[in-house]
C-alpha cells in the first residue's frame, strides 16, 4: 500500500501500486505507520511523498464505506489524524503531485509545506459539491489555511474546478511544476535535500509550522505548545 | 538613537546612525516616545519611518540578552506595546525601507500601512528558523494578517527566505519599489502628503485600520473600541 525508503537524510514515502490509492482504514493506518516512523528517526530531515501509477490519491473509499456499516463518516473521522501527522511532523515535506490528486487526496497533498506538481496530466479536484457532500470542517480548515487567494478557493470548493498542475501554480496552490512525473519526484527530493540541508531543528520547525495554522491546528486537534514547550525551544544557536 | 522632524504634515522618524539599529530596550523606549510625539500632534498627517545606513533594523539586540532566555523574553516583550503603537496610530504610516529588514524587524516594517523599498539592495529574512527560535505569537499574528498571498508566509517564515524588495513586492510584501536607494524617502514623504492631504480624521483612521486587524488589535493588546467610542467617530461629512 505505501513504503517508505531513505535517501541519504530525505525519507521517501510512496503510495504504491498502479491503482488509486484511495483512503480506506487499511491505507490510512500504513501511512500513520510510516510517518511515526519518520517522526522517530533523528537522522531524517525531509519527506518527501510520491504516488505511483496515475493518481496520485483519488480520495477516500467510498466503495469501503457504502459497504460497511460505519460508512463515510468513519474514513472522515480516521483522516484526522493523518492529516494532523503532516501538520505536525517534525521536519519539511514535500508532495510530489504525479498523478490526480481528488478530495482527500488533495488533501494529502496540500498539507505537505511544498506541493509539487507535474503539468503534462493530473488535476487537482475537490469533488464533493459534485458528488453532493458539503467538507468536514478541517477540509474546509486546511484549504482556508493553504489556498489564500479567494478566487481560487471560490474555484476549487464552490466550482469544483479541475485545476491542472500549471493553472495550479499560477493560482498558488502548487510551487513548482514539472513536465512529467519522474522529473517531479527529482525535483521534489531534490527541494527535500536543500531544506535538510539548513540543518533546522526539528522541533522548532514543527514549532513553527503549527504557529502558521493556528485555527487548523486546533480542528485537527493538535495540542498548542505551551509556553514551557515553546520556550524549551530557546535557541542554542544564538 | 532615532529622529523626529516635521516636513508640512508629515513627520518622518529616522532611526539614526550606520549600526543595525536593533531593537534593545532604549532603542524600543526612543521609539515609543517618538510614537507618543506624533499620536498628539494634532495637525500632522501622516508619517513616515526611514533609516540611515545599511539597516532598517536587524532585529532584537543579542548584544543585550547575551544567551538569556529571560532578557530575550524582556524584549519580546517590550516590543510588543511599540507594534501596538504603530497599528493604533492615529495617522497613514510608510515604512521607506533603505536597508535590510531581519527577524523582529521585519514585524517593525510590517506593522506599517505602507512599505516603500530600495530594489537594489536589502532584503527581508525571518532568522528565526535559522537560528531555532519558534516565533512569539503575535510575530505569527501580524506575519498572518499582512502576508496574505500563496506562500510568502511559508516561505519567510517557514523557509527562512532572504526576500529582496522586488520578489517581496510581487509576493505582497512591499508596496512600491525604486531603482535607487535616494528615491525611497522623498516618495514615501510625497505618498505621505497625499495621504495627509486627504484630511482624513485620525481617529477614524486608526478605528477602520484596528477593524481591519481585530486579531493583530487583541494579540497586541489594543483594546477593542466600545460601541460608544465608534459612534463617537460620527462623521460630520455625511
Amino acid at each position: 500500500m505505501c513504503t517508505l525508503e531513505k535517501r541519504g537524510r530525505v525519507l521517501i514515502l510512496t503510495l504504491t501500486g498502479s491503482g488509486e490509492h484511495r483512503l480506506g482504514p487499511d491505507l490510512i493506518s500504513s501511512l500513520r505507520s510510516l510517518l511515526a516512523t519518520a517522526r522517530s528517526d533523528p537522522s531524517a530531515a525531509a519527506l518527501v511523498t510520491v504516488g505511483e501509477g496515475r493518481f496520485f490519491s483519488n480520495g477516500l473509499d467510498l466503495a469501503w464505506a457504502k459497504n460497511s456499516s460505519e460508512g463515510l463518516s468513519t474514513l472522515v473521522r480516521l483522516l484526522k489524524p493523518l492529516i494532523a501527522d503532516l501538520i505536525s511532523l517534525p521536519m519539511p515535506t514535500v508532495a510530489a503531485v504525479t498523478g490526480h490528486a481528488a478530495a482527500a487526496g488533495m488533501m494529502i497533498a496540500i498539507a505537505h509545506d511544498y506541493v509539487y506538481m507535474r503539468g503534462d496530466r493530473g488535476v487537482l479536484y475537490m469533488s464533493e459539491l459534485d458528488i453532493g457532500l458539503p467538507f468536514p470542517d478541517y477540509f474546509m480548515d486546511l484549504m482556508q489555511a493553504k489556498i489564500t487567494d479567494p478566487r481560487t478557493l471560490r474555484d476549487v470548493t464552490l466550482r469544483a474546478k479541475k485545476i491542472t498542475g500549471t493553472e495550479a501554480k499560477e493560482r498558488g496552490i502548487v510551487d513548482k511544476v514539472c513536465q512529467s512525473a519522474s522529473e517531479t519526484v527529482a525535483e521534489a527530493v531534490k527541494m527535500a535535500e536543500e531544506l535538510a540541508g539548513r540543518n533546522w531543528d526539528k522541533g522548532v520547525y514543527a514549532s513553527i509550522r503549527m504557529s502558521v495554522y493556528p485555527k487548523l491546528c486546533k480542528s485537527l486537534e493538535i495540542p498548542e505548545e505551551s509556553d514551557e514547550a515553546v520556550t524549551k525551544h530557546f535557541a542554542s544557536r544564538l | 538613537m532615532c529622529t523626529l522632524e516635521k516636513k508640512g504634515r508629515v513627520l518622518i522618524l529616522t532611526l539614526t546612525g550606520s549600526g543595525e539599529h536593533r531593537l534593545g530596550p532604549d532603542m524600543i523606549s526612543s521609539l515609543r516616545s517618538a510614537l507618543a510625539t506624533a499620536r498628539s500632534d494634532s495637525t500632522a498627517g501622516a508619517l513616515v519611518v526611514t533609516n540611515e545606513g545599511r539597516f532598517f533594523c536587524n532585529g532584537f539586540d543579542l548584544a543585550w540578552t547575551g544567551k538569556s532566555k529571560e532578557k530575550l523574553m524582556t524584549l519580546v516583550s517590550q516590543a510588543k506595546p511599540l507594534i501596538a503603537d504603530l497599528v493604533s496610530l492615529p495617522m497613514p504610516t510608510i515604512a521607506a525601507v533603505t536597508g535590510h529588514v531581519a527577524a523582529a524587524g521585519v514585524m517593525f516594517a510590517l506593522a506599517h500601512d505602507y512599505v516603500y523599498m530600495r530594489g537594489d539592495r536589502g532584503v527581508f529574512y525571518c532568522s528565526e528558523l535559522d537560528v531555532g527560535l519558534p516565533f512569539p505569537p503575535y510575530f505569527m499574528v501580524l506575519m498572518r494578517t499582512k502576508l496574505t498571498k500563496p506562500g510568502t508566509l511559508r516561505d519567510l517564515a517557514l523557509g527562512a527566505k532572504k526576500i529582496n524588495a522586488i520578489e517581496g513586492k510581487e509576493r505582497g510584501l512591499v508596496d512600491k519599489v525604486f531603482d535607487s536607494a535616494s528615491d525611497v524617502l522623498p516618495e514615501a514623504v510625497n505618498m505621505a502628503e497625499q495621504l495627509a492631504a486627504r484630511n482624513w480624521i485620525g481617529g477614524v483612521y486608526a478605528s477602520i485600520r484596528m477593524s481591519m486587524y481585530p486579531d493583530l488589535c487583541r494579540s497586541v493588546g489594543i483594546p477593542q473600541e466600545s460601541d460608544e467610542e465608534v459612534e463617537k467617530h460620527f462623521v460630520s461629512r455625511l
